[in-house]
């Protein structure tokens, strides 16, 4: 359902030359697999999620999501796509603070389709253990349980891909393991693609598939794949 | 969740300073909208008094304005006087031979007909005597037609009805020439009622007072004209008070010319004599309006008078002095609304680099450009609409509270939804201005690089 071919993304620099970032030849996540990317900080792990969401656009190659070209697409069209099939985990949650938990997971669907399906939404925090809490506002959340909001609002939408950016960075350890556990099983119930930045081999190691973002900003697979 | 709700919940996280913003443009519009019901009262206090049943103010020479707003408003320092021989000229048919008759007393040439009463046909010509006072109210001296052939309301549709009582006689057996009629406004002030006696006092409410009392046989029913703020008491006894006979030549009928002329009617007790009386004003309608104009020019002509048309000098009034102060309030309290529209702008602007984070995740989420923008848009207008609706209902509840207080002054009731067709404006103006306020921060908002906001 996620196919790169030739990317490469680079960056301008004040003297107007160009770092280059990114160069990855190539990466592909099937339907529902479950991957993960590793690599070293600066390495670029999120400048490619950016471009796989469409938020970059890449100097050159080609992204397709289920069959669409990223790349050819406008502003809005990335934007709608990105509504419609993505949904985006961030390390440090980014629930807007004025709205409710219930309201933050509703957000996205506003943005997607206008639809205001609001049991799923509520499902989609019961299933994440804070239906007792929707009515929250994120401060009066654990940022545990902030995660866990992240979490449904990205599934909001019935995406194909979760990109998940350390999800688990600013959590406590003891809790870390709950929101991965929290991520792959609901998107495999949902049949969700994963696509997870992270730095812990812990956790790299229960997913599908590692792919390794060298420092050389060169995709290669992992001995360790699974896949 | 729409996007007026997503506008609304970010209006809610700045509450401290939405709420500032919100009571700035509130007094803004405030300020507006008691201004348009000033405006209001004062055209409505006007126009339902421009059309008094009667095409011209015939008075002494003077400024026009002026005899206007005495005659017809009482307001303004009093006037100098008219004959009274010049106030028959306007009786139609034989009504200036039969009016001398009644009276008696010396005048050239009895038996002549008006000079102005072709004009007249089936019109009437009343006088009215002003210069004394009940308590602070002015005392007008007229004839009971006053209240018969007047007409009020904005096309005359209105007689005179009394709430109590009658309407005062010439004479009467039981009270002779001193019956009197107030208005509503001024019986609830001076808290008479009818049987009850007055007496006034001379030149202003301080003035002396004048030892005859009037009895009122009539309280008049509320008509929202300067009326319900007077005191109406019978031309012959108003004539019979001590210091209202004329007490000066009056050169433009010369002692020489007139003759004596005994009163027919012998049973009623003396009148004051033609020769020692004055009209302030003489309120008249000829036959035909086509003949007001000719009348107007022939009285300039005269030495001593001038005929002024209260509708013309109404809306000379308006257009020269109300309507300019009128509007350049509504200037004042419009700029007023601009600077509460900064505020929201200045408000909105400071946000934008702590909600930057916000936006991008909304963009992350979806959210379009155009929608961001529109989502602060919204936000400028629900400020500007929920400070407009506030200040809406502070404006009329001012207005509502000052109600008693207009009605004494003006005799216009104000409820809390009297409404003006101007406020009507204020919903798109705000609007406008919400817009142009917000623009600045909603494309900031537009411009907001997503990975930056996320990162930042």
């Amino acid at each position: 359902m996620l196919k790169i071919t030739d990317l490469k993304k680079s960056f301008a620099l004040p003297d107007r030359s160009r770092l280059p970032i990114l160069d990855v030849p190539e990466l592909q996540v099937g339907n529902g697999e479950q991957v993960v990317l590793i690599g070293e900080s600066g390495g670029g792990k999120t400048t490619l999620l950016n471009c796989i969401s469409g938020i970059m656009v890449p100097d050159s190659g080609q992204i397709e999501i289920d069959g669409i070209s990223i790349g050819k697409l406008s502003e809005a069209g990335r934007d709608r796509v990105r509504a419609a099939k993505i949904g985006f985990v961030f390390q440090t949650f980014n629930l807007l603070p004025g709205f409710t938990a219930l309201e933050n997971v509703r957000l996205g669907m506003t943005f997607a389709n206008g639809k205001h399906d609001r049991d799923r939404a509520v499902d989609l925090l019961s299933r994440v253990g804070l239906q007792e809490r929707m009515h929250h506002k994120p401060a009066a959340l654990s940022v545990g349980q902030q995660q866990r909001v992240a979490v449904a609002r990205a599934l909001a939408n019935r995406p194909t891909l979760l990109l998940a950016d350390e999800p688990t960075a600013n959590i406590d350890p003891s809790n870390q393991q709950k929101i991965i556990d929290l991520i792959r099983n609901c998107c495999a119930e949902e049949n969700v693609a994963i696509l997870m930045v992270t730095h812990s081999m812990h956790v790299a190691e229960q997913f599908d598939r590692v792919e390794k973002l060298e420092a050389i900003n060169r995709v290669v697979a992992s001995p360790s794949s699974t896949a | 969740m729409n996007l007026f709700h997503i506008a609304w919940r970010n209006i809610q996280q700045r509450g401290l300073a939405s709420v500032l913003t919100m009571l700035s443009m509130a007094l803004g519009v405030a300020l507006v909208v008691l201004v348009l019901s000033i405006g209001w009262v004062v055209s409505e206090s006007f126009s339902r008094n421009s059309n008094v049943g009667y095409n011209l103010i015939v008075g002494a020479k003077g400024g026009a304005l002026q005899l206007t707003l005495n005659t017809v408003f009482y307001l303004s320092k009093p006037i100098e006087v008219l004959p009274y021989e010049d106030y028959l000229e306007f009786l139609p048919g034989n009504g200036r031979a039969e009016e001398i008759q009644k009276i008696g007393g010396r005048i050239a040439e009895p038996e002549r007909k008006g000079l102005y009463s072709l004009y007249m046909g089936d019109g009437f010509a009343i006088p009215v005597c002003l210069g004394d006072y009940f308590g602070r109210f002015r005392v007008v001296g007229t004839k009971p037609e006053f209240f018969e052939l007047l007409r009020y309301g904005e096309s005359g549709e209105f007689e005179y009805e009394f709430a109590q009582g009658r309407n005062f006689q010439e004479y009467s057996e039981e009270n002779g020439y001193f019956e009197a009629v107030v208005g509503h406004q001024v019986a609830r002030a001076m808290q008479v009622g009818v049987g009850d006696s007055f007496q006034t006092t001379h030149g202003d409410p301080e003035g002396d007072g004048h030892g005859q009392p009037f009895k009122i046989v009539g309280i008049l029913a509320p008509t929202g004209t300067p009326n319900d703020r007077a005191a109406f008491i019978n031309l012959e006894g108003f004539y019979l008070m001590e210091g209202h006979a004329r007490a000066f030549e009056d050169l433009t009928n010369p002692d020489e010319l007139k003759e004596d002329v005994d009163r027919v009617v012998k049973q009623q007790p003396s009148r004051l004599p033609l020769e020692k009386r004055d009209v302030t004003a003489v309120l008249v309608r000829p036959g035909s309006g086509l003949f007001a104009m000719q009348m107007q020019q022939a009285i300039k002509k005269r030495p001593n008078a001038q005929a002024a048309s209260p509708i013309e000098e109404i809306g000379n009034l308006f257009s020269n002095f109300v309507d300019p102060v009128k509007y350049a309030l509504l200037a004042l309290t419009a700029v007023v609304c601009v600077v509460s529209a900064v505020s929201i702008l200045v408000s909105i602007y400071n946000s934008m680099n702590e909600r930057k984070r916000d936006i991008a995740v909304m963009r992350a989420l979806g959210a379009r450009r155009d929608v961001v923008l529109i989502v602060i848009l919204l936000e400028s207008v629900l400020i500007a609409l929920g400070g407009g609706f506030l200040g809406w209902l502070v404006g009329h509840g001012v207005g509502t509270a000052c109600s008693s207080l207009v009605e004494d002054r003006t005799g216009i009731q104000i409820g809390f939804f009297t409404m003006t067709l101007y406020e009507w404006y204020i919903i798109p103006g705000l609007m406008l201005l919400a817009v142009l306020a917000g623009i600045i921060p909603a494309i900031v908002a537009y411009q907001t690089n997503v990975s930056d906001g996320l990162s930042g």
